[in-house]
Formats: C-alpha cells, structure tokens, sequence
C-alpha cells in the first residue's frame, strides 16, 4: 500500500505551523487579540497533526513486522547518511503520546501563560515536531539530531517560562542531557566506521565483535540512563520538573523520558546484543535501587511537582527492569509502562497545575480538603493516583505487572526488591492524596478554590478515558506492540541465556486475557 | 614540471593587489572621506577576484617556477577567504563612523592583507609561504593599531607585533632547518627527498616542528594563544571580526598543505604535536572561557576551543578529515562573521558596549537579533539542526574513523564544557531581566551579514551535500 508521506507530514507541519504563528500580528493595543489568534491556531495547528497521527494509527498494519511508512530519500549521500523514515509497534506509541500530548499541553497552558504567548506555542510546535522525528527516524544520524534538537525549545521553555529557580534548572538539563548526547554521537560513529552504514535496520542486522559492543554500549548508555533519567544521574529531573511550567511538565515526563527507553529499545538491545547481556546485571541492579532510592525520597518530599518527579525515575526504574530481562513479557510491560507512565504522569502534573494555578504554590501543607469544594478534582486526581500506585484495572497496572513479570524470570532477587517498589509507590502517592485532597481544611484560600473549568475537564477528561481504556483492553497496545519487541527478544533467544528466561510469545496473549477480565 | 611563469594563474592576486595600489593613491588624493566608496570599491574587486577564480581552470597548475600553486584546493579557499573578508568589510563600514575611525588606510589594509592570505594558500614554496604570510601579517599589525588614539589598540597591535614578530622569527629558523637538510625550499622537492629518506634527521623535526609553532601561533591554538583575547579585545571591533573571520581559515589552509605536501612521510612526527596542541587548545578555550565577562575575549577562547575541533580533522590524516575541516571553517567563520554583527549591534547611545551582561533581556527588546544570537550560540556550541552540529559531526567521524577514540572524547567532552558560556549568553538574553535598550538602527549591510548567516546556519541541514562536495573537492586535490 502507498500511503502519502505522513511521517514527513508530521514532522514538518508543526514546524510551517509554528512559522505561521510567528507570522501572526496586530496593530499597537491589539496584543490580546493576537494572543488569542495565536492560540487558537496553535491549538488547531496541534490538532491538525493529531489528526495526521490517528490517520497513521488506523492505517498502521499490525500483521507486519517490519518497519511501515518508510520514506527513504538521499540526504548525505557520500557518507551513506540518508532521510530514513519509519515506524514499527514500538515507535507508533511514542509518536501518538508526542501528537497526542502536544494539544493538552496547549490547552493546559491557554490562561496559566501569561507572557511571550508567541513564542511559547512556537517552543511546544518545534517541540513537537522533534519529538516525532526522534521517533521516526531509522538512520542513527538523523535520530542524534532530533534526539538532542528536543534540547533548545525545552531549555527555553524551562529558562523563560519555569519558576523561581529556572536557570539553574535549565542549564542543569541541558547540560546533563548534552553530556550523555555527545557520547551517543562517538557510540554511533564508531557502529558507523565499523559497519560502514548508519542506518538502523542495517546496523541491527549487522553486530560488531563483542568486545567493541561493550565500549559503545556504555557509550549509548550514558546518553540513555541520563535522559530516562537512571538513579545516579537522575538529579536534573527532579529541578527541570519543579521549575518547568506545567505543560513543560507534562511533555517532559510524557514523553522526552521516553527516549531514553526507546533508545535502549532501538539501539543498545537490538545493535549490541553481546554487550546488553554482559552488562544487564548493572542495569537491573541500578535500576533496583532506583525503585526503592527515588520512592523513599519522594516519601519526604514537600514539594508536589518534586514528589511527582521522584515517582517518575521510580516508574522509570521498572521500564529499565523490564527491558533488560531479555523476555517477551519484560519488554512488552517496558514499552506499556512507558506509554501508561506517558499518560499518568502527564495526568498528574495536569493535576498539580491545576490548583498550582489558583493558589501559586506547589507545598502540600498549603493544601487539604480539597474534596470538600472540588469534589470533580478530588475525582479525576483520585483516578490518576491509583492509576499511579498501579491498581488493576489501570493502564499502571499492566505495565508495572508485565515488567515484573519479566524480571522474576531473569532473576528473582531483583525482582523481589523491584516489587517493593510498588507498595512504597502506594504508600506516598496515598500519602500525597491524603494530604492534599482530605483532612481538616486548615487553609482558608485553599478551602475557597473552585472546582474544575470547563477547559481542565477537557484536558483531564480524554486522560481518564485513556488511563481507564488501556487498564481494560491493554492488548490495544500489546497487540502492535509484540510483533516488534518479539524481533528483538529473538535476537536473544540464541545467545547464551539460561533457556527458562525466555518464555514463547504466545504465553503473553493468555496472560493478557487473563488480566483484562479480572479487571473487568 | 615545467619551467614557466604562468603569469595569468595570478590574476585574481595581482588584480587586488593593483586595485589596492590605485585606491591608496585615490584615497591620498581624496582624504577620508573617501572611505566609504573605496570600501565599496573594495568588495567589488573582491567580487571580480572571486569571478576570476571560478572562470579559472582548477586542475593542479604551477606558476612562477613552482614558487606558487592553483588546484581546487587553493581556489576553493581562496573564494572562502574573499566571503570572509568581504563579511568583515560590511561589517566595519557603518563601525568606522561609529567611532570617527573611518580613514582611507582600512580598505587598502584589508585589501593587502587579502592578497597575502591568498598567495598563502596558494604557495608552493617556503619562500612564498613567507612573504605572503608577512604581507597579511603586517596588514593586520597595522591594523589592530588602527584606532591610533585609543590605548588598548595600541596595546593589542603592540603584543600581536612582538609575539607575532617571534613567531616569523620561529617560522624563517625552522625554514632555515628544513633548507639545510633537504636543499631546497620547494614543496614537492622537500616531499620527495623525505619520503625517500630511511631515517629522519632529528634536526629535520625540530625545523619541521619550529615551523609548525609559528604557523600555530597565527591561527591561535594553545599553547600559543596567548595574544588572541589581548588582540580581540584591544582592536577595534570591527576589526576584531575581520581577525577572526578570515586570516584563521588562510592560515589553516596553509598548514593543510604544508602537512600533506612537503611533510606528508613524516606524518608521524607532526601528528604528536598536533595531537598535544589540539587536546590543550579544546581544553583552553572550553574551560578559560567560562570566566569571561567582556564578549570579545569570549570569542576569543571561543575561536581556541575551535581550533582545536579542526585540528582533530587535521590529524585523521585522511582525505575525508581535511575535507571535513574545510566544511568546518567554512561554517565557524560564517557563524562568527553573524556573531561579529550581533557584538556590532551592541551600542547605547553612540558607544559601544562589550561586557556580557549587557545583552540582559535583548529577547525584550530587539526580539529578532536576540533570536539570531540564540540559533547563532546554539550552532557554535554544536546543537543540531544548526550547521555547527555538522562541522563537528565531520570531524569527529573522520577522527573515529582513523581510530582517533581519545581525541573525540576529548573534544565532545570540552565541546558540552563550552555549550556552559554558549547558553550563558542565551540565558542572559533571554532569562534576564531586560537592561537598558541598544541603539535601534542597524545598517543594511549587517543585516545582510546577519540573515545570510542565520540562513546559512538553518539552512545547511537541507542541503549538506552542497557544502560537503566542494570541500571534498577541494581536499581531492591534496591526495
């Protein structure tokens, strides 16, 4: 079948859109008109691109394996670097969570931003726009460009837009990130002068020797574990997180933490095989303390926005688990936790957002009671949380179970202190829910907040259905997403792995079942 | 070889060079006032050069008795050079005024020391390396001196004449060196006696190895970088941007063909020094450069650190690595040349600003420069889509392809300690408070510098290949 272009499409119609809105004017004294022609055409520039990304979704063939949409033109052709596009089961979610996310974020921010409006929807288009090409892209080069391009519109969307102290909180991600980007680009020259191609398909059909694996893997791995972000080198999230605007937030954990999961989806599992092994103890084990480390800081936390951001490296610690335990049920519970967490996390910062903007702080003893005049927040807030805290019947659930599920059969004592996570997870989610949401009304400002907008319910409302939906019918998702992960999990089927690791694909299937009807 | 002159190969050279002897004349006549016409006049015979140039037959020629060289090599540096310096003539028209500077000498000087940076690239011989790396040295001394009533341009030409005196001083004793051993200062004979030596005399090194000091001197690498935040800073602005525009690249190029012509066998040797010069200029010009707080010296630390990044490609030693450097000072020098017109910009009521911090919340108020600023630094410190990201990307893959492992992380290493002073100029223009607004007009010809840049820099990742292919075009010829 030949479809038009429309990963090109979506990679560059944000870009002509945000051109279009730079272009926007207006007399002398007409500035709050173009604000609202400026964000009306933002809002429907982004739903435009939705548009283009549910078209690719329907029309996504979940029979076939291999790459789909692909688009294959010369770009820099004496070097062998081309314009590779196309996407498989694993790179269509990432892309819907990008196009998917991209509107909310508008919307999220249609009275909270109040300054540079223009300039702000720009940030979130281009934003957009690299956040798919990082997705799409199947040429290793032309993924590093989009991958550390996310950089500018999000340092600047941190620096101009975030809080009190978002200097700091900006350089600090930008500099960490660009740290671990510039050893990807030497890990990918090296594959490139070893291989002699970068491109992805070619590069996964043909390993190099195991020894260079391990240099390059750890290369790759830099880049990854700080954009994911891995305990140790997690301490930019929780500051980028606090001092980001809430929309900044939200694509931040919905979807720039993705990358580093994808990264390890797309490059280090499928091209360094050898290396992934040797070296999967590591990670498991750093992932381990992750889980347990970030859950007991977030704990203490004082700070919302902060207690959020520990819960995501946590959550994050179980998508490095599943990936690394080489299993069917590991990496389809990695690629669905990510993609819930996208979701959830997403939800929750929306959440916080939410009453931040009425009372301009983000410290939980501010709060309380809440249920008591905002009985519809209470609800949607309520729904996220436990999808959080990974209740059945939640999109978290799935993923968190199917990850463990994965580790337990790569090794047991990880898993069994992965698990703990999870009840630490209740624990200060809970805590924070108490906190805020019941309990004596002690703050009087906080007690006179109103309840929910009608453009906050239109935010929150498609996220409840989805969190819900995915909780329900995970095999929506699992049913595209196994075809891919499968390939890769094959790769490792045999290579020296102790044989009661690898589980055949049709297990998951029952798996699945089994799971959706108890929750049903 | 044949014995000939081949005069006509010198056209572009001697055009200049006459062009500049009849505008000196003209503007003795005519006074100062004539400046702004011969500045004209100047970058249109520049135009005529490059014309001539690219009507020119490119396949390897020798005139002058095989003192001098045209390849594609040459000529494709030598129009690089002429963009450069007809940048850096838009740039300083406007400025001269500004700064009642504006005296017939400057185009004339620039124009001298255009001739001597394309006879550079083009030489063939120690002894026309010589003379024209001194006729473009003497321009710039002069130069840098050029605002005669202000102390710190004295001070700047003071130090860039002494030091840059040792250095030709250096240049001429390895010379000598290199004649005693080998007899004869041709390049393809010093190519050919050496490859065909079994041992190399120690002195041959040290004269190898003293020459390449002083070329390393002229395009500021460390160690021998000390004039260059003196010079930048002293000189008069304008100027400054003319110095950090073009004479780099004619430099560069010289050291390209000195390395892989004459001393091509003796690549082991040079390759250690290279190797030390690049690891202390990338570390220099990454880390000194975070202290500053005056925009020029920036740049100046700014322009060691990238030194170093060509460097790299210098010592991959293949063809793909020269190449990969050429792409590299082409966009380095496009995206100073748009630098140089933002430092220009900076101006409250009639006087020039040089501190940092007086780009405090341009964002505010002038949005657009500020937005030009913001894809300029982020370009220089190598964040893709720019054109930045692709020179460095070359050479770093031509460095990991000839096993250079060390050096790439080394240098993408120094290159995130740099991006700190890149985005501290983009945190201050756009995080800061707003400071007090710069004189709003700004000349046509730099906005002309300004929007060709910026168009250059978002640009390159169309159309790569463009770019790419003249470069190795240009390396071919070397090999």
């Amino acid at each position: 079948m030949n479809f038009p272009p429309v990963l090109s499409i979506m990679i560059f119609l944000p870009l002509i859109c945000a051109i279009m809105v730079a272009m926007v004017r207006g007399e002398k004294g007409d500035e709050a008109i173009v604000e609202k022609n400026v964000k009306h055409l933002s809002l429907f520039s982004s739903l435009f691109v939705l548009a283009f990304g549910i078209f690719t979704y329907q029309n996504y063939d979940a029979t076939i394996t291999d790459f789909q949409f692909v688009e294959n033109y010369e770009w820099l052709a004496s070097l062998g670097i081309n314009y590779h596009l196309g996407i498989d089961g694993i790179s269509l979610y990432f892309v819907m969570l990008s196009v998917f996310l991209t509107p909310i974020c508008i919307l999220a921010s249609w009275t909270s931003v109040k300054k540079r409006v223009k300039e702000y929807m720009i940030a979130f288009l281009v934003l957009e726009s690299f956040m798919i090409g990082t997705f799409v892209a199947l040429d290793s080069i032309l993924f590093y460009v989009f991958f550390e391009a996310v950089l500018i519109p999000m340092f600047l969307i941190i620096g101009i837009w975030g809080g009190a102290r978002r200097v700091y909180a900006s350089y600090k991600f930008f500099l960490y990130t660009l740290f671990g980007s510039v050893l990807l680009l030497l890990g990918l020259l090296t594959l490139f002068s070893q291989v002699g191609t970068t491109d992805i398909p070619s590069l996964i059909a043909n390993p190099v020797d195991a020894g260079l694996q391990k240099w390059v893997w750890l290369a790759f791995f830099v880049s990854f574990a700080v954009k994911m972000p891995m305990w140790p080198v997690h301490t930019w999230l929780p500051d980028a997180h606090v001092e980001a605007p809430t929309a900044g937030s939200v694509v931040l954990a919905g979807v720039l933490l993705k990358m580093g999961g994808y990264g390890f989806l797309r490059f280090s599992l499928p091209m360094l095989p050898d290396a992934s092994i040797y070296f999967a103890p590591l990670v498991m084990w750093l992932s381990v303390i992750a889980i347990i480390y970030t859950s007991l800081v977030a704990l203490v936390q004082e700070d919302m926005k902060k207690l959020i951001a520990y819960s995501s490296v946590a959550h994050m610690g179980f998508v490095t688990l599943g990936i690394f335990s080489f299993t069917q049920q590991g990496l389809d519970g990695a690629v669905f936790q990510m993609i819930s967490h996208g979701v959830i996390s997403a939800a929750l910062f929306l959440c916080v957002g939410v009453v931040y903007n009425r009372l301009h702080t983000r410290d939980i003893s501010r709060y309380g009671g809440l249920v008591n005049n905002m009985p519809i927040y209470a609800t949607m807030f309520m729904i996220f949380m436990l999808a959080s805290v990974g209740l059945p019947g939640t999109s978290g659930f799935i993923g968190e179970f199917l990850s463990l599920l994965g580790a337990f059969q790569a090794n047991i004592l990880i898993a069994t202190f992965a698990t703990t996570g999870v009840i630490f997870g209740a624990a200060y989610m809970l805590l924070l829910y108490r906190r805020v949401v019941f309990g004596p009304q002690g703050n009087k400002d906080a007690a006179q907040m109103s309840d929910l907008d009608s453009i906050e319910k239109a935010i929150l409302a498609p996220l409840v259905i989805l969190v819900i939906y995915l909780g329900v019918f995970p095999n929506t998702v699992l049913e595209k997403v196994t075809p891919a992960t499968s390939q890769i999990v094959f790769v490792y089927q045999d290579r020296n792995v102790p044989d009661d690791m690898v589980e055949n694909s049709d297990g998951i299937i029952e798996v699945e079942t089994q799971d959706a009807s108890v929750s049903e | 070889m044949m014995e000939t002159l081949n005069i006509i190969l010198l056209m572009p050279e001697i055009f200049i060079a006459v062009m500049a002897m009849v505008f000196l004349i003209f503007g003795v006549f005519q006074g100062n006032r004539s400046t702004d016409a011969l500045c004209r006049a100047a970058v249109f015979s520049f135009v005529i050069a490059a014309y001539i140039i690219l009507q020119t037959n490119w396949d390897t020629q020798f005139a002058l008795n095989n003192m001098l060289v045209v390849d594609s090599f040459s000529s494709i540096i030598k129009l690089i050079i002429i963009i450069g310096v007809i940048a850096s003539l838009g740039l300083s028209v406007k400025y001269l005024h500004q700064e009642r500077i504006s005296r017939f000498e400057y185009p004339v000087l620039i124009m001298f020391a255009g001739v001597g940076m394309m006879l550079m690239v083009s030489a063939n011989n120690m002894l026309a390396l010589y003379m024209g790396l001194e006729l473009q040295s003497l321009s710039l001394y002069v130069l840098a001196a050029f605002n005669r009533n202000s102390l710190k341009s004295g001070e700047a030409a003071a130090k860039y004449f002494i030091l840059g005196a040792l250095s030709s001083g250096m240049l001429l004793f390895g010379m000598s060196l290199i004649y005693g051993f080998v007899g004869s200062l041709d390049f393809m004979t010093i190519q050919n006696t050496l490859s065909s030596l079994e041992a190399i005399p120690p002195g041959l090194t040290v004269g190898m190895v003293f020459i390449l000091a002083a070329l390393v001197f002229k395009i500021s690498a460390a160690p021998f970088h000390m004039w260059t935040p003196d010079v930048y800073q002293g000189a008069p602005t304008g100027i400054t941007a003319f110095f950090a525009i073009a004479p780099k690249v004619a430099a560069l190029a010289l050291i390209i063909r000195l390395l892989y012509v004459p001393f091509v066998s003796i690549a082991d040797q040079w390759m250690q020094v290279l190797y030390f010069v690049s690891i202390m200029s990338l570390l220099f010009g990454a880390f000194v450069g975070i202290a500053q707080s005056n925009i020029k010296r920036l740049f100046a630390y700014s322009s060691i650190g990238n030194m170093g990044y060509a460097l790299i490609g210098l010592i991959a030693g293949t063809e793909a690595g020269v190449s990969s450097v050429i792409v590299f000072m082409l966009i380095y020098m496009i995206m100073t040349a748009g630098s140089f017109a933002v430092i220009l910009c900076m101006r409250r009521d009639g006087i020039a600003v040089e501190n940092i911090s007086d780009l405090s919340g341009l964002s505010k108020n002038q949005p657009i420069l500020a937005y030009i600023m913001a894809a300029l630094m982020f370009s220089m410190s190598g964040i893709p889509p720019f054109a930045g990201f692709f020179g460095k990307l070359f050479v770093f893959n031509a460095a990991v392809d000839s096993g250079h492992y060390l050096l790439a992380i080394i240098g993408v290493l120094a290159s995130v300690v740099a991006a700190f002073y890149y985005l501290r100029i983009i945190k201050i223009m756009f995080f800061d408070k707003p400071a007090d607004l710069f004189d709003k007009e700004i000349d046509v010809e730099k906005r002309i510098v300004l929007f060709l840049s910026l168009f250059f820099i978002i640009g390159f990742i169309f159309r790569p290949l463009f770019v790419l292919s003249i470069a190795q075009n240009a390396a071919s010829s070397l090999f």
